[in-house]
């Protein structure tokens, strides 16, 4: 596959342990800056645990380690001297359940932001705006800006917590099956917003919905029992798969 | 005629068992019930009855004779021998502390002075007087005898007055919830959030071992060592305070707290946690900007019911306060809070008196103030936490 892009994220042979078993086997790929890049699988296959390798969310959970070689821009994300909070301000995650915190919509969207340093009401205000405007959620929730996060649709929850990601405006956002608790509209919403955020941001999603990962993603790569099938364009993916495996699970014969 | 749909047999075992929860349910709610109507009409007694209830023989029976009774010097009864003819040579030298020395020079009470009150007898017996006929007055005094700063329950005239008690209560209360929920909270933070999984397996059943800890041991341990250590580093005078107490109470609350607490944050769910944490906030920012405020209510219930464990606690603040009704703020005097009072003088009190009566009072103020938290969290603060916190 030739390297007709910046380089974001690379993976070098990457290998991922939880405690007792092995997740991933040896993954290497390039991802591209400013692109929308799928992953796709079935259950279990790894795609998630790999997404969440990239700002190191698996590190709460207890015994897991890795070998191989991860990288953001170059740096390996587990090497010893990377701190874990900064590299998730700088990638930032959007999960399968929407989870605004119990508190204002607004409270919600400033929270990333005044957790280090003190910003000023108006550029709290400019940059709520901005959020909400950028996840097409504004003008539906403007009036109601510092009630309960809570009280919104699921569609609205998961486009705040889209919100909530770019506020502390990270340079790649990874999206764990973000549409898989929406309805068809809500989930329209969503696609729609990514196709618009990929401008600015590099775009990780894993989807178990294959017409989504064709309608959004540039790239995608297809996982299977923890390894990396196949990586290519989503075009090519779609419709002439190198390997025997993505034909069959694209085409429904299995997964 | 038979259809698919017919009610089978009436199965024994089920029906058994749904009618025995009835009867046991309605039997507690009942009996809870009971206890209620019984401490309320106990306490009514005080306000209901005339003071003929009270039988104090004793006192009544003193202001009419012009001889002087021993009885009327019960204040000092170490000091002064009712049974002795010679009062001055009956407990010792003449001339000691406290001692009614012979003195004729008084017409009307040749016999007695006491040298440490300066009183001579007909003094006293002014004083006397006039208190007997406070006390022999109607309910209206009762209420006048209520209010006043001495808890001083037996005697020629009984003081009621329950504000040394609600210093007490207060002084101790609120030591013991300011050691105890910041400290059951902070540690409820780390099992909930930081503690690795065997750590968190080994402390939290520690801590709420306390909880099932006999109070008088803990009541014991403050006495003995709390007190020392107290002592030696404020070098107060008095060994036992509201603070030795206040500490004592502590280790009866912190427990609570902490058990209750760690439950209400464990309940957050881990994926606020998860997306609080991807915002690339710290454990410590997550832990108190998110699941602190996530599990308020839960918390908040927690330092309640933290509170009700402190003012209700008997038995330590029995051994640990000093136990001396004194009208003080200050922390590091004595101090003897309602519950101790109760426990204390119950078990002596004379059946159906006005002390018995002013205990069950107490008791039922205890049941009201507790009850009153409750409904204010419930009602008014609990709406405003959840706004502060929640947003709603």
């Amino acid at each position: 596959m030739a390297k007709d892009f910046p380089v974001k994220i690379e993976a070098h042979g990457f290998n991922f342990h939880y405690a007792t078993k092995q997740a991933l086997f040896d993954i290497t790929l390039t991802i591209p800056e400013r692109r929308v890049t799928a992953f796709i699988g079935p259950s279990g296959c790894g795609k998630s645990t790999f997404l969440r390798s990239m700002n190191r969310m698996n590190d709460l959970i207890d015994g897991t380690y890795v070998n191989g070689h991860l990288m953001i821009d170059g740096v390996d994300v587990y090497s010893k001297d990377v701190d874990v909070v900064t590299l998730r301000r700088r990638v930032g995650m959007v999960f399968q359940k929407s989870i605004p915190f119990p508190k204002s919509i607004y409270e919600n969207i400033t929270y990333g932001l005044t957790l280090n340093e003190k910003v000023s009401k108006s550029a709290l205000d400019e940059i709520v705006e901005t959020s909400l405007r950028k996840s097409a959620l504004w003008d539906e929730v403007k009036d109601r800006l510092h009630h309960s996060a809570q009280g919104l649709s699921g569609g609205q929850q998961q486009r705040l917590c889209i919100a909530r990601a770019v506020a502390i405006n990270p340079e790649i956002l990874l999206m764990d099956e973000p549409c898989s608790a929406l309805d068809p509209i809500s989930t329209g919403k969503v696609e729609e917003l990514i196709n618009e955020l990929k401008d600015t941001y590099t775009i990780v999603l894993v989807t178990h919905n294959m017409q989504q990962a064709g309608r959004v993603s540039d790239y995608t790569g297809f996982f299977l029992l923890g390894s990396l099938i196949e990586f290519d364009r989503t075009r090519t993916l779609f419709t002439s798969p190198s390997q025997k495996e993505t034909e069959d699970y694209i085409t429904g014969r299995f997964g | 005629m038979s259809h698919p749909f017919q009610r089978s047999n009436i199965r024994p075992g089920e029906w058994i068992a749904e009618w025995s929860i009835r009867l046991v349910a309605s039997v507690s709610i009942i009996v809870i019930f009971l206890i209620f109507v019984f401490v309320f009409r106990e306490a009514a007694t005080l306000f209901t009855a005339k003071s003929a209830t009270n039988a104090p023989a004793e006192v009544s029976a003193n202001p009419s004779s012009n001889d002087m009774k021993p009885d009327t010097y019960s204040e000092e009864p170490d000091v002064y021998n009712p049974e002795a003819e010679e009062p001055s040579t009956a407990s010792g030298e003449p001339g000691a502390p406290g001692q009614f020395i012979r003195l004729s020079k008084n017409p009307r009470y040749p016999h007695y002075y006491n040298p440490d009150t300066g009183l001579l007898p007909d003094d006293i017996d002014d004083e006397t007087a006039e208190e007997v006929a406070t006390a022999s007055g109607d309910s209206g005094d009762i209420l006048s005898r209520l209010s006043g700063d001495t808890w001083q329950p037996v005697g020629e005239t009984p003081k009621f007055s329950v504000l040394p008690l609600i210093t007490g209560t207060l002084k101790t209360t609120v030591i013991a919830i300011l050691i105890g929920a910041p400290l059951g909270i902070l540690a409820a933070l780390y099992v909930a959030f930081f503690a690795k999984p065997r750590v968190r397996e080994f402390v939290k059943p520690t801590i709420e071992l306390l909880a099932g800890f006999p109070s008088v041991v803990i009541g014991f341990f403050c006495l003995v060592t709390v007190a020392s250590f107290i002592q030696d580093i404020t070098g107060v005078s008095y060994r036992l305070n509201a603070m030795v107490g206040g500490i004592g109470l502590s280790l009866a609350v912190i427990p609570i707290v902490f058990s209750i607490a760690e439950d209400a944050l464990s309940a957050v769910p881990k994926t606020l946690q998860e997306a609080s944490l991807a915002l690339g906030s710290t454990e410590w920012q997550t832990a108190y900007r998110v699941m602190l405020p996530a599990a308020a209510p839960g918390v908040f219930a927690a330092v309640l019911l933290g509170i009700g464990r402190a003012f209700g606690e008997t038995m330590i603040a029995i051994m640990a306060t000093g136990n001396a009704p004194l009208t003080s703020l200050s922390p590091f005097e004595p101090a003897r809070t309602v519950a101790a009072t109760i426990g204390s003088e119950m078990g002596e009190v004379v059946w159906g008196s006005e002390h018995y009566g002013v205990l069950f009072f107490m008791g039922v103020m205890l049941f009201v103030f507790s009850f009153g938290l409750n409904a204010i969290t419930e009602l008014y603060v609990k709406k405003r936490l959840m706004k502060k916190f929640q947003g709603r």
